[in-house]
């Protein structure tokens, strides 16, 4: 599989560059073109996909990417009457390579629209691009909140953000764990510890103690935050922050004789934390995430569907955010289905849009975000990370 | 600040803190031998630490131990140490001879030197990033990037005094640490290559004219200092289970930290210095919160350097003693 991987990005390079070139002769000709209303006509557009596809974090989107490219795909295979060519953009999760690529992808390319960027703070410095250049985009998994009160008009996410997240997660460890005491640890950095703060805010008013702690993302030994949790005893532990972390934090603290549920979020859905904290100590081990991986087709019948589909044409199971991938792949399609080839037409057809998506029902606001804001709890099972259910009703054993 | 905190948590913390600093203490060891001698700040130090945790990940992964505890558990820290130690060593006398003796001999100044340490330390991290885990482990090319794990050891508490309570782990850690730094002090102290470097340490030229190889001395030297780090590496290794190319860089500093603390140059100063760093940390993360930890112990190395510039023991014993 890894190899397989590795194979199919270097495929992509060359791809790529290929494009590249056949960019710099097109840039030529169409050195006279205006460039305003882009999209390119005739029949063929292009949607752009941005992320880290290269770098650490390209874990978290390699699978958006590939039920994007799953999306265009079959709908190519239709023969419709305006094909959609996919390109991506590796920024490696860079705000400055973010900010070149996508001057490129608007001026070069004259994509129609973007899937991406992925990460929040590449958004922040690409999204004003684009807004300027009335290019819409729908970003499956940045999900930082105040990405939605910049004003943008271009822009929309197929995924919750860290406050609904937290208060997901604050819910569910009332409902569900009727947690006393909580424990929140964070790695520090403003993801993680927003994440883990908020989920402390959102318990707290329900007269739940709570304490928090930080640790190093860069050190081992995290054994004076596991004295304090033992000592406390707190029902839940949440921690906030990347999948390598929270192995680290986990399996210290099973070791240490901890008892109760230990939960985190999406940045740490990946099975990294599984290797990380060691099999057994993982097991129960929760995690939150706006995203939803369904390969059983437990909330809708397309989900299944889809996750067959992603496993015959990759080879491997329906990962984080491969749902959202493919759901803003299906937003473009759907409005070029509907004839609209041109940025501002798509932008004004995403605001109408309303579908069931293979994963949540994908409806816009008028800032951009999902109408139906779920979020999903996934428990560690074997080597595996299934669905538990909706923060609103999942139950643990 | 949280009293309470403070002292409910003062025996696992006390624990922690000397099991941490063992590791630390055995890291100093190295850079304070090398400063010894040389009057140089071995940078790469800390990655020839880092080469050691690869060297015990795979040692028990050729051994395909999947659970080891009791006198098992002591075999694979003597096998994993014995491992790590040789590679360790081989590795800190190739950077000797690679990226220092070059220097040495033109006669390049001290600075120059520094630089080439640190060089030495970013070459090590990259090569086994992007290369060598890739090869020996068989990782992708983004895997060899990520921290590896293997799990292994089966844990249990094997000092239980109420609110003391060690697991065997811990305690494989400490007393193998303790012992390895009894052996150094034996060697240096009763030994004539021991001798050799005591008397290089305190006047190499003299030393010279009474006899002394000095490369062979600065070789020993590396190579001591390495199988520490090695040893040091195999203890981390048996109680964090992790390899990662880039563990060295904090713990490093932290090692570092720990040698000027007790007095760099100063060999039982390393010791206490290890010790008294790991239990700071501890100590102020419970009262301050584990955020805080890292500026606690540095705060006391700040108090410590402004009282007693030489450190706790100074740098004077290792003069008059070597």
């Amino acid at each position: 599989m890894e190899r397989l991987g590795t194979l199919r990005r270097n495929k992509m390079r060359v791809t790529v560059a290929a494009a590249a070139s056949a960019v710099l002769a097109l840039g030529l000709v169409a050195c006279s073109d205006d460039g305003g209303s882009g999209g390119g006509g005739g029949d063929e557009v292009t949607i752009g996909f941005m992320g880290d596809l290269t770098g650490e974090n390209s874990g978290l989107v390699i699978p958006p990417k590939q039920g994007a490219e799953l999306a265009f795909e079959q709908y190519n295979a239709t023969n419709p009457k305006v094909k959609i060519k996919f390109k991506t953009y590796d920024s490696q999760g860079k705000p400055e390579q973010a900010t070149t690529l996508v001057q490129g992808a608007i001026k070069q390319d004259k994509i129609a629209g973007l899937i991406g960027p992925a990460f929040s703070g590449e958004s922040q410095s690409a999204n004003p691009i684009l807004d300027e250049a009335k290019v819409p985009s729908v970003t499956p998994s940045a999900t930082q909140i105040t990405l939605a009160e910049k004003g943008w008009k271009y822009w929309h996410r197929v995924v919750a953000d860290d406050a609904v997240q937290s208060a997901g997660v604050g819910e569910f460890a009332l409902r569900a764990l009727k947690a006393k005491k909580v424990f929140t640890v964070s790695d520090n950095q403003e993801y993680g510890k927003g994440l883990a703060d908020n989920v402390g805010n959102a318990v707290k008013p329900k007269g739940v103690q709570v304490q928090s702690d930080a640790v190093d993302d860069k050190a081992t030994d995290y054994s004076s935050t596991v004295n304090k949790i033992v000592q406390f005893k707190p029902e839940l532990v949440y921690f906030g922050g990347y999948y390598a972390v929270a192995g680290r934090l986990f399996k210290q603290l099973k070791e240490a004789g901890y008892t109760g549920k230990m939960m985190s979020g999406d940045g740490s859905l990946a099975t990294g934390l599984i290797e990380g904290a060691g099999e057994k100590n993982a097991q129960g081990a929760l995690l939150s995430c706006g995203c939803l991986i369904d390969a059983e087709g437990k909330t809708n019948e397309k989900a299944k569907k889809f996750a067959t589909d992603y496993k015959t044409k990759f080879g491997s199971e329906v990962a984080i955010y491969s749902t959202e991938g493919f759901d803003a792949a299906t937003a473009f399609i759907e409005a070029v289905k509907a004839g609209k080839t041109s940025t501002e037409d798509i932008n004004t057809f995403l605001k109408t849009l309303s579908f069931q998506g293979v994963g949540k029902p994908i409806k816009f606001d008028d800032k951009g975000e999902l109408a139906a804001q779920d979020i999903f709890v996934y428990e560690v099972k074997g080597n595996k990370l299934p669905l538990l259910g909706s923060s609103k009703d999942a139950q643990v054993s | 600040m949280a009293f309470d905190d403070f002292i409910n948590q003062f025996w696992p913390s006390t624990v922690d803190g000397l099991a941490l600093g063992a590791i630390y203490a055995l890291v100093a060891l190295g850079y304070t031998m090398v400063y010894g001698v040389l009057r140089l700040i071995n940078f790469a130090h800390a990655d020839i630490f880092m080469v050691g945790t690869f060297a015990a990940l795979w040692t028990v992964q050729t051994l395909g131990v999947n659970s080891a505890g009791g006198l098992g558990l002591i075999g694979l820290a003597v096998l994993m140490s014995v491992v790590a130690g040789l590679v360790s060593g081989g590795g800190a006398m190739l950077l000797e001879v690679l990226a220092y003796r070059p220097l040495r001999k033109k006669g390049a100044s001290r600075l120059a030197a520094l630089i080439s340490a640190i060089g030495a330390s970013i070459l090590i991290q990259q090569l086994f990033g992007t290369v060598i885990i890739r090869w020996v482990f068989g990782t992708s090319k983004e895997g060899g990037k990520l921290p590896l794990n293997e799990h292994f050891v089966d844990r249990s508490t094997v000092i239980d005094l109420g609110p003391i309570e060690v697991s065997n782990d811990k305690l494989i850690v400490f007393v193998g640490a303790v012992l390895m730094m009894v052996a150094l002090d034996q060697f240096v102290n009763r030994t004539k290559l021991g001798r050799g470097i005591r008397s290089t340490a305190q006047d190499p030229e003299t030393a010279v004219l009474m006899g002394v190889n000095i490369d062979r001395v600065v070789s020993v030297t590396f190579l001591v200092g390495g199988v520490m780090a090695g040893v040091a590496a195999a203890l981390y290794f048996l109680r964090f289970e992790q390899a990662w190319y880039l563990t060295g860089f904090l713990l490093g500093i932290k090692a570092f930290t720990a040698a000027v603390l007790g007095g760099i140059g100063n060999l039982r100063g390393a010791l206490v210095g290890g010790f008294s760093l790991g239990l700071f940390e501890m100590y102020g993360a419970s009262l301050f919160g584990s955020q805080w930890r890292d500026v606690v112990a540095f705060s006391v190395l700040i108090l410590v350097l402004m009282f007693r510039p030489t450190g706790i023991l100074g740098e004077s014993l290792q003069r008059a003693r070597a």
